[in-house]
């Protein structure tokens, strides 16, 4: 597989590459890059110590401890870990869920929670007036109460086939009721929940050291594929994530 | 009460393309101009952190706040309309650029079939061709007579394409200013498969740049990157023509355009037969503002134009009982599920690379381009090999039968992540009697304006249309040799929620008839000749190519019919 790190503009050669690319030639040029905001300034390309240190991001803004441990082991039924890498939980994936709902999308802050509210057709789309971060809970809540009522257990010591009979009851919506809400609707946020922890930037928590993109050669933030796009072979590239951008 | 400002020569609602254009020729020739954008301004520092595809593409960063407006929609009249609460089936813009600032770039004028597709239509299958209830209707323009507006928007933002004049899209008077995009292995193997099945492929037309570019207007951009942050994201290199980089700054260097953001146009002020001006909030402020003007250009998205007309109460509503009145009439939309999707076991392609408008395109079965004599369907659609960028939590294709979680789907996943390439079709909407806009009777934005209200569903002409080129897309696919390979061509009720085309149409169409069209030829309204709609809401239908480069041209033809008004006035046909 071809190589590639040095077909990539590195830090250090960034301004040979806006000069390769047009960008910082005169006359009325709008690209707001000029301004230098994106590629910070020059002193900042040193290479900087890595000091092994605590992620401070890995605490809690919603959920109780209850609620994390379970969003845990669902999420990672969604996406388990197997020989192609880790799965959602080594990933950090619950921690991007609770911090999501903690987030203004959590409370739907852009989605229009004007009443009379009524179900609809499937034709509609979601026409509830409870938020997400509300959904979610309910839904966790539920997982606790079905593997109680049907195990006699809590869903974490389920095993791992119980789980998952649990998860597809739940994405079914036909076995078991969620007063005030359906299983499917929970289930649908935990799954694209799951696979946005996944792969969404490191930043929000999830895709830990970027080994979700690792584990599919996506390469994250990239500047430019300019040189490479006509390539017929495949190209494997060490990802980049946004934080790179802050490291000057 | 709110406060009233000195009159002014010219106010535009909504600055994205066709409010930009406008300004920026506008102001080129003299005329002060204010611009209302209801949204922030924006320029391409913003970007700073715009490779981001949950900020951008999942959480709509440059999207319209639905919480304080929407639509309504329903299938149809038996239907209570509910509200789009978060989005889904298409997007709306907001801000300084609009739509123009988060589209991908793809570039396609529309055929000349498009534009006389009644009378086309009628030469050549007859009139009971045109099955009862549809409204398909000419647009009251050429394809010829658009012809150097189109030329112009190309030159304006620099759009890439081939040399060679394709033999299934309408003629061209002067090549594309800059060269087409670069091709990809995915893209040869479309363009291959088609010219073996005899098909006349091409690269699409882009508005990211091929190569740098200076326009006529001294404006100089960089090329593209094909970074694969496109639609939905903006461009931080300013390579994708977008407003805030192209006419925007024209218009502000002239030192004739009052740009105000942050003001939410909520009324336009009329005697009835001329517009006297418009009130808009200051939604920093909360103020009302009344802003008199001896001219009053709409140019804000389809569904605004459309609604601002109704809860403004001018032109006349369209009455879908008896298909009279104008306003709101001949919604369309666009055909897209058409698909056809390759596996390719032992191929991997280079897909998270790419640009917004980077892929290749057949026309062959676009508008009339082929023979509709034993099909139940007009029109067409493009069918195409596209590149915008597979990202890693929208892009997870897998092999029917595969579960869509757990240790399979995670398998899957990621063993076709890199290995699927997919044939897509972009199909004509063409409207009927009863799919239209009008006003909500129960939901209100935030300023306790109705909402706009949407009756649409899918038909058998776009249920035939779909399958049949999916069907075409399909033998192309098996031409590029998948592994295996998968054909969806089944179509029930338009649904809201999934993502399928921010190619909303039509609400104030154009044409030659008063009686059965709101603008004129220039855009001109006819119930108020000093109000020019500006935008896709003039689609009489929807073509099978994306609308920007048809909006384009428009836009630069109202604003040659506004400066011949300011000097002559009257109606201008």
């Amino acid at each position: 597989m071809a190589d590639t790190n040095s077909k990539q503009p590195k830090s250090s050669s960034r301004r040979e590459f806006l000069k390769n690319s047009g960008i910082a030639l005169g006359g009325l040029v709008v690209g707001g890059v000029l301004g230098g905001s994106l590629f910070g300034s020059k002193k900042a390309e040193v290479e900087k110590v890595v000091e092994k240190s605590v992620n401070y991001n890995q605490a809690l803004m919603f959920f109780n401890q209850e609620q994390f441990q379970l969003t845990e082991a669902a999420c990672e039924r969604i996406f388990p870990q197997d020989e192609h890498g880790p799965g959602a939980k080594e990933l950090g994936v619950a921690f991007y869920i609770d911090h999501q709902l903690a987030s203004p999308w959590g409370i739907n802050a852009k989605d229009y929670m004007t009443g009379p509210f009524y179900p609809g057709e499937p034709t509609q789309g979601m026409q509830t007036s409870l938020k997400r971060a509300e959904i979610f809970t309910l839904g966790l809540q539920g997982l606790a109460d079905y593997s109680k009522k049907k195990y006699n257990k809590r869903f974490t010591d389920l095993t791992e086939a119980e789980q998952d009979e649990t998860l597809k009851v739940f994405e079914a919506g036909k076995e078991y009721q969620l007063a005030g809400t359906s299983t499917t609707g929970f289930f649908s946020l935990l799954r694209s929940m799951t696979i946005e922890g996944v792969y969404a930037d490191p930043m929000y928590g999830g895709n830990k050291d970027m080994q979700g993109w690792k584990m599919r050669n996506y390469p994250g933030n990239q500047m430019s594929f300019a040189k490479d796009i006509e390539k017929d072979e495949f190209m494997k590239i060490e990802p980049k994530s946004l934080h790179d951008h802050m490291g000057h | 009460m709110s406060k009233k400002l000195p009159k002014v020569p010219v106010v535009i609602v909504g600055m994205g393309w066709a409010g930009g254009i406008i300004a920026s020729e506008l102001t080129k020739a003299g005329v002060k101009v204010v611009g209302l954008e209801r949204g922030k301004g924006r320029s391409t520092s913003d970007y700073y952190m715009a490779h981001d595809e949950l900020r951008y593409a999942l959480r709509y960063e440059m999207m319209q706040d639905l919480s304080k407006e929407t639509v309504t929609f329903r299938n149809n009249e038996k239907m209570r309309a509910l509200p789009m609460r978060t989005y889904g089936s298409f997007l709306l813009g907001d801000g300084l650029g609009g739509a123009g600032s988060h589209w991908n770039g793809q570039y396609g004028r529309f055929l000349p079939y498009d534009f006389e597709i009644r009378s086309k239509t009628i030469e050549r299958y007859g009139e009971k061709k045109i099955p009862k209830g549809m409204t398909i209707q000419d647009w009251g323009i050429t394809y010829d007579e658009l012809e150097p507006y189109f030329d112009k928007y190309e030159k304006m933002a620099g759009i890439s394409g081939e040399a060679e004049q394709n033999p299934m899209v309408g003629k061209r008077s002067n090549p594309f200013p800059t060269p087409p995009m670069k091709v990809t292995p995915g893209m040869k193997m479309f363009m291959d498969a088609a010219k073996k099945l005899n098909y006349h492929p091409y690269i699409i037309p882009s508005a990211n740049l091929s190569e740098m570019y200076k326009n006529p207007d001294g404006i100089e951009r960089a090329a593209c990157q094909y970074c694969a942050f496109c639609e939905r994201f903006g461009c931080e290199y300013g390579a994708k023509a977008d407003p805030v980089v192209t006419v925007i700054p024209v218009a502000e260097k002239t030192g004739n355009l009052d740009l105000r953001t942050h003001s939410n146009v909520t009324k336009i002020l009329h005697d009835g037969k001329k517009a006297t001006g418009v009130v808009y909030v200051n939604t920093i402020t909360g103020e009302e503002i009344e802003q008199p003007a001896d001219l009053v250009v709409m140019t804000s998205y389809v569904l605004n134009n459309v609604r601002l007309l109704l809860t403004s109460k001018l032109g006349k509503p369209y009455d879908p009982a008896s298909g009279k009145g104008v306003i709101g009439k001949n919604y369309a939309y666009q055909v897209n599920s058409g698909k056809a999707v390759g596996f390719f076991d032992d191929k991997e392609f280079n897909t998270f690379m790419g640009a917004g408008a980077l892929g290749a395109e057949i026309s062959d079965f676009n508008g009339d381009n082929f023979d509709h004599s034993n099909l139940n369907f007009l029109h067409g659609a493009g069918i195409r090999f596209t590149q915008t960028g597979a990202r890693p939590i929208a892009t997870n294709p897998v092999p029917k039968g595969t579960p869509s979680w757990g240790k399979d789907f995670k398998q899957q996943s990621l063993k076709y992540a890199n290995s699927t390439l997919t044939l897509a079709s972009q199909g004509a909407s063409l409207p009927w009697q009863h799919h239209y806009l009008d006003l909500d009777p129960t939901y209100k934005d935030a300023y306790g304006t109705p909402l706009l209200r949407i009756t649409f569903d899918w038909e058998d002409q776009d249920r035939e249309l779909n399958k049949y080129l999916a069907e075409r897309a399909g033998e192309i696919m098996k031409e590029m040799n998948p592994t295996k390979m998968e054909v969806s061509k089944e179509m029930k009720s338009y649904n809201i929620t999934p993502y399928q085309s921010t190619h909303n149409t039509g609400g104030v169409i154009m044409g030659a008839d008063p009686s059965t069209s709101a603008v004129n030829s220039y855009l001109q309204m006819w119930d108020a000749e000093n109000v020019f709609v500006v935008g896709a809401s003039a689609f009489a239908h929807n073509g099978g190519y994306n609308p920007t480069a048809t909006v384009g041209a428009l836009s630069y033809r109202a604003a040659e019919g506004i400066l011949k008004y300011i000097k002559q006035g009257g109606s201008l046909v």
